[in-house]
């Protein structure tokens, strides 16, 4: 019939019509009794009343859908097929990753539609991904370039105060101080790297562990500065593009509720955070994913294979090394901007060692580099406290012993491979 | 002149490694540095690039005083080396190995210069999707040569490329520095322990001791010379 033929494993237009039209055939058949026909209360008693015109949408609606979804499969293929024959088989642990990432993210997604009543389910995920995103910072500078850092809670915290100041002293609203507190953790992230520039190893562990105290310390002294122990509270919340999740609108104004006419519920701010927060944690990873494929992310996985090697290939390692402490750092800010909005109120309690420890945890539990390690890691240690709540006293015992079973089990982490950032060069290809 | 030195001193910490080195090479030369281990050849060709860097005395390349600049600064003038025990990047593929040799070169020739390389050493061609830390010694040491030569270096320094290759594999690694200088014109500093094969290959060499340049001469030379033969090569490989 037709004489488009568009490749080896696809079908032709006509026998792409020919199937989505028995999909919407098997549609109509199911769909007569269970749509188009109702049962409404007339008077007391009951009358079948037609919904043909609902039903004529569903079939619509699967013969769309079964058209996209071929289309959908066979580019698939077609995909997988060009890649085979590139020669570039690609791993299994790769494609498992890439299909757990996939799953990852419906899941994340779909997590707040499916418990939208549920306050505990909700929070817990946004402190996963809060964790998730530390994580894939603190890779940056422990998993890519190969720098021990015991600290990198220090630039969370700088994060969080950073917002929590400039948001009650200087009245800025949250997406004005994210960038801003971003690039003042970043500045402390170079900061922190100039004195150690020359060390390596346990000494460079020991002042970075060194300079996360000092932040600790100086927010718990400075009375004036940072409110000492008392923290600093009523932080105001982000807004939905400037309308507030609040029960009353504002005067002459809308709060989020109103706007979309919802009726007034606490869930509405809790799921926007979660919403707010999976962005920044995906923003995250794709700048990352991006980074490790441009030169300097190379130079960061360069420079953690071996530093003479790399300085004898031309490569400055003192910019090599700023740029990951800064960028590093300035994602713990983004993520302890995003904490200090969520929480309304930072202290110097939220950013303890214990914090930086359990951030490393993540990354080397996790795999050193491994993006998709970190995701599974950080939901493993946010969530087994939870689980272990049963356990009270124990349950710090229990997370203690799956981090030592996940080290015997794994010793290289939970996704220990490294994905190349390139596979074939295509010119040579061709060579002899 | 490609390279000066003139004078060189150097130290670690209190220990004084280099005492008034002079050593010269031409364009186009192969120029080979022997002596025993701990006699200052690794720390000859380390002070060449700036670390440590040399406390007295002048090192000059292509006509430029390099005595002060940074490792990285002295790598992006044209010196490129190949380190002692190869440091090739373990968990990177091959290829990604040879494209960080080229991070500071023109992106232009990029292309060209892999495919130098390939068909240089075809092996690492078969292998370029592999981690490097999966090759076998020999093979990474043609990739620690061949991702030295993706910046287009006008000077290539070797530091004991032999170093724990099996003989097969050292036979071969000297022949591609033979065929490098005849071939491609390229100007190498060789350092060596294995001084009999590395006075082979040579135009010219130098006998380290103790940090000083005790004797110097043609590479036949230094082979025919008796404290050479008493010192390293009696009871050694005869070739």
């Amino acid at each position: 019939m037709s004489t488009v033929v568009f490749a080896a494993h696809g079908m032709t237009p006509a026998e792409r019509l020919r199937d989505a039209g028995w999909i919407a055939f098997v549609a109509f058949i199911l769909g007569v009794p269970l749509i188009g026909l109702t049962t409404v209360d007339v008077g007391g008693r009951l009358a079948v009343n037609t919904r043909f015109g609902l039903l004529a949408a569903a079939v619509a609606v699967a013969f769309g859908g079964r058209l996209a979804l071929r289309w959908a499969f066979d580019r698939l293929a077609a995909r997988k097929a060009s890649r085979q024959r590139a020669g570039s088989a690609i791993s299994r642990t790769q494609t498992i990753a890439n299909v757990l990432g996939w799953i990852a993210l419906g899941a994340a997604v779909a997590l707040p539609i499916a418990f939208s009543d549920n306050r505990y389910v909700v929070d817990t995920a946004t402190t996963v991904l809060i964790y998730v995103m530390l994580g894939w910072g603190l890779n940056v500078v422990v998993g890519l370039a190969g720098l021990l850092d015991l600290g990198y809670v220090a630039f969370y915290a700088v994060g969080a105060y950073a917002y929590a100041l400039l948001s009650t002293q200087y009245g800025w609203s949250f997406w004005e101080a994210l960038p801003v507190a971003g690039a003042i953790a970043a500045g402390f992230g170079i900061l922190l790297g100039y004195p150690i520039l020359r060390l390596r190893g346990d000494y460079l562990a020991i002042v970075t562990l060194g300079f996360g105290e000092i932040i600790r310390v100086i927010l718990v002294n400075w009375t004036e500065f940072s409110g000492g122990p008392n923290g600093i509270g009523s932080i105001p919340r982000p807004s939905f593009f400037g309308l507030a999740f609040t029960r009353s609108a504002p005067e002459g104004g809308h709060s989020f509720a109103s706007f979309f006419g919802l009726e007034f519920s606490a869930m509405h701010r809790l799921i926007f955070l979660y919403y707010l927060i999976l962005v920044l944690a995906l923003l995250t990873h794709a700048f990352v994913s991006r980074l490790r494929k441009l030169p300097v992310g190379r130079a960061w996985e360069a420079l953690r294979e071996d530093e003479i090697a790399c300085k004898a290939m031309g490569m400055n390692t003192t910019h090599i090394k700023l740029s990951a402490f800064a960028i590093g750092a300035m994602l713990g800010g983004f993520a302890g901007v995003f904490f200090a909005a969520r929480q309304g109120f930072v202290s110097p309690e939220s950013f303890v060692f214990t914090e930086s420890a359990i951030i490393l945890a993540i990354v080397v539990l996790g795999g050193m580099g491994s993006q998709m390690g970190v995701v599974l890691a950080a939901t493993l240690l946010v969530l087994i406290p939870e689980f272990g709540r049963n356990f009270a006293e124990y349950r710090m015992l229990l997370f203690g012993l799956a981090m030592v079973l996940i080290m015997v089990w794994r010793p290289g982490g939970l996704l220990a491979h490294r994905e190349p950032t390139l596979r074939l060069a295509k010119a040579a290809g061709g060579e002899q | 002149m490609m390279l000066t030195m003139e004078g060189v001193h150097a130290h670690y910490g209190h220990i004084h490694a280099l005492r008034g080195i002079d050593v010269s090479v031409q364009v186009g030369e192969i120029v080979t540095l022997i002596g025993a281990n701990g006699a200052g050849k690794s720390t000859l060709m380390m002070s060449l690039f700036g670390n440590p860097r040399a406390s007295a005395g002048r090192i000059v390349f292509d006509g430029e005083d390099i005595t002060r600049l940074t490792t990285h600064e002295i790598a992006r003038r044209g010196i490129a080396l190949v380190p002692e025990g190869r440091r090739i990047f373990p968990r990177m593929t091959v290829l990604e190995n040879l494209q960080m040799g080229a991070a500071q070169a023109d992106p232009a020739n990029y292309e060209a210069d892999i495919a130098r390389v390939y068909a240089m050493f075809p092996i690492l061609q078969e292998r370029q999707n592999q981690r490097a830390g999966t090759l076998s010694g020999g093979e990474q040491q043609m990739l620690a040569i061949g991702r030295a030569l993706m910046s287009r270096p006008k000077l290539l320094l070797l530091d004991e490329p032999s170093l724990g290759l099996a003989p097969i594999y050292i036979r071969k690694i000297f022949q591609i520095v033979r065929e490098l200088n005849r071939d491609h014109g390229m100007t190498i500093l060789l350092v060596e322990q294995n001084a009999n094969q590395a006075l082979r290959v040579a135009h010219r060499g130098y006998v380290l001791q103790h940090g000083e340049i005790t004797l110097a001469g043609s590479g036949a030379e230094l082979l025919a010379s008796p404290e050479v033969r008493a010192a390293y090569l009696e009871g050694g490989a005869h070739g």
